[in-house]
């Protein structure tokens, strides 16, 4: 076996080695938990390391499996802490779920195992997913492989870091307002949120269930597209899950000739730092070179969408975080001996500051005398937000943008002030408020820093989006190879 | 402006214990938060129709065959208090 780079390697090239016999599946694991060894005490991406678990089950692959190899049989995988696995304790990086032993596995997550992947571990994440730096989690924080001082992103900043650090081939995440897309961006890897629907959010920890979506982070454009292939599809037992209309294809595409792009003028705002807008004109003009045409366009109604994001989203989380109340599983506060204050307390001791915050939103916005003037009217500007999107597609076959107006910020520059975390996600929301499938792709550095760079299409436009995307990956030629600058070192010139 | 008597009385229908500085907090942190989600009362839309969800599906249905469940002991596994093969709580008062 030569060395394998498992800051570089794809899953695809990977596949490619294990169906030819260059490398063992207990081999290619081997170097994601020796890498895990190495780094993880810098990054922290991972909750729980299954790597007696891992190495036991790659062994199995390779001597007793044979033929009945699955199509992904072999390849290392990190899968975010809120999808339950069953015989792996599964908390949501919260207080209430410490030790929690689910008894079923999610649906996303049981292809994969049909498909025969070796799962490393579980991700680390802001508590239910709410938040955008995983500084929100109860259990550490973790720290962006590209300069370690600095957040990874959130919610799924566990997985994100554990693939940009080469703790993972790849990984799944969840996105409800960007939660894959802008981790991906911040720790230059790729991360794609499916069109709602088209990945069942069975075993899913709910929290906001009209926007929550599973989607793969990777690598590379290619191997987003080879995880999402296997974990699409209808699921009887998620009433909300939906068939693509099309089979998700491997994307091999390299001109975007005839392509036409249209640029929201409203997601290149004041707020996005010089550096990225920067990367985002050089990648625009190099989608004209190759063949793409650009311009402007408009979503007039994006102003709204964050205040809008941040009613529904609570007000479902409120509805759905009423089952931790200590009676059937999780956490349970001592010593209470009346049954409301047992919930109250539990509660109250269960979940961190943010969860609290957006469960007092959401019940406040749907509380008696406020539920038409904030749930109702948030509502309404959903249907104006979907009807932006459908106008703009009219004339165009993609929408691109900058995915984060920021590059990774300082760890702890924002946790005093909520509101200012909220607008980490101003060019993400919006595509979860319409249902809409995104793409997240790395453009380049700024400041040292990775830059993402988002296509965001129709509904069920996966396969455009993936071509297009592939395209510009090959132009752009990104090294995912992360620095690992220490928190104390300066950027390089 | 919410204060921190309306805060105290959502917490209570959260089912949520809030320390004293903890509501304090809390009503400074919602003041802003609602101050900023209040923008969406700019907008007169009183003719729009809301979404509540994106996709054009409704009464999705399965057929109504009795399968087997989760077996009772996996279903009590994880609870803090289990007796008589159920799950064990406080009292109500």
């Amino acid at each position: 076996m030569s060395a394998l780079d498992p800051l570089r390697l794809t899953a695809l090239e990977a596949r490619r080695l294990l169906i030819e016999g260059e490398v063992s599946a207990a081999e290619l694991t081997k170097v994601y938990l020796d890498q895990i060894e190495r780094v993880e005490g810098d990054v922290h991406a991972y909750i729980l390391v299954a790597d007696d678990d891992a190495a036991k089950y790659a062994t199995k692959i390779d001597s007793e499996m044979g033929a009945q190899r699955g199509a992904l049989a072999g390849l290392p995988t990190a899968i975010k802490d809120n999808m339950v696995t069953e015989g792996t304790v599964t908390t949501c990086a919260s207080k209430i779920l410490a030790g929690y032993q689910p008894i079923y596995t999610a649906t996303a997550v049981r292809k994969l195992f049909d498909d025969h992947v070796v799962m490393l571990g579980k991700t680390n994440l802001d508590e239910f997913a709410m938040g955008s730096s995983t500084e929100n989690s109860s259990v550490a924080v973790t720290h962006n492989p590209w300069d370690l001082g600095t957040v990874p992103g959130g919610s799924s900043g566990g997985s994100a870091a554990a693939v940009a650090a080469g703790e993972a081939l790849w990984a799944l995440g969840s996105d409800t307002g960007g939660s894959i897309r802008q981790p991906a961006a911040l720790c230059g890897i790729v991360g794609m949120k499916p069109t709602y629907g088209t990945v069942s959010r069975y075993g899913l920890i709910a929290f906001a269930s009209s926007l929550d979506q599973i989607g793969p982070l990777a690598r590379s454009v290619a191997d987003c597209a080879l995880l999402l292939q296997h974990i699409v599809g209808r699921d009887p037992r998620d009433s909300t899950s939906v068939e693509l209309p099309a089979p998700v294809q491997v994307p091999t595409a390299e001109s975007l000739e005839g392509l036409r792009l249209g640029i929201p003028r409203e997601y290149l705002g004041s707020g996005v730092e010089q550096g990225v807008r920067d990367r985002f004109e050089a990648t625009v003009a190099l989608i004209e070179k190759l063949g793409g045409r650009c311009a402007e366009t408009t979503l007039p109604h994006t102003e709204y969408a964050l205040p809008a994001y941040y009613i529904i989203a609570p007000a479902e989380a409120s509805a759905n975080l009423a089952r931790f109340d200590g009676v059937r599983y999780g956490y349970r506060a001592a010593g209470a001996d009346d049954l409301i204050e047992m919930y109250e307390r539990t509660r109250g001791e269960g979940f961190g500051a943010e969860v609290k915050r957006r469960i007092m939103i959401g019940t406040y916005a749907l509380s008696s005398g406020y539920y038409d003037a904030y749930y109702g009217q948030a509502q309404k500007v959903r249907t104006l937000v979907r009807r932006d999107f459908a106008s703009a597609f009219d004339q165009f076959d993609l929408l691109i943008s900058p995915t984060s107006p920021t590059v990774a910020f300082p760890i702890g520059s924002r946790t005093a002030d909520p509101l200012a975390m909220y607008m980490s996600d101003i060019c993400t929301i919006p595509v979860n408020l319409a249902g809409l499938p995104a793409i997240s792709i790395p453009c380049g550095l700024a400041d040292g820093l990775p830059v993402g760079f988002q296509f965001m299409g129709p509904a069920f436009s996966e396969n455009l989006i993936l071509r297009a995307a592939h395209a510009l990956e090959r132009a752009i030629g990104f090294d995912t190879a992360p620095t690992f600058r220490a928190a104390s070192e300066e950027a390089p010139s | 402006m919410i204060g921190e008597n309306d805060v105290r009385y959502v917490a209570k229908l959260a089912r949520l214990h809030l320390d004293d500085a903890e509501a304090g907090r809390m009503t400074a942190e919602l003041a802003k938060i609602l101050a900023h989600i209040d923008k969406i009362a700019e907008l007169d839309i009183s003719d729009v129709e809301p979404t509540a969800h994106v996709l054009d599906i409704v009464n999705v249905t399965r057929a109504d065959k009795p399968r087997p469940s989760v077996p009772r002991d996996e279903a009590l596994k994880n609870a803090p208090a289990v007796g008589e093969d159920s799950f064990q709580v406080p009292k109500m008062s």
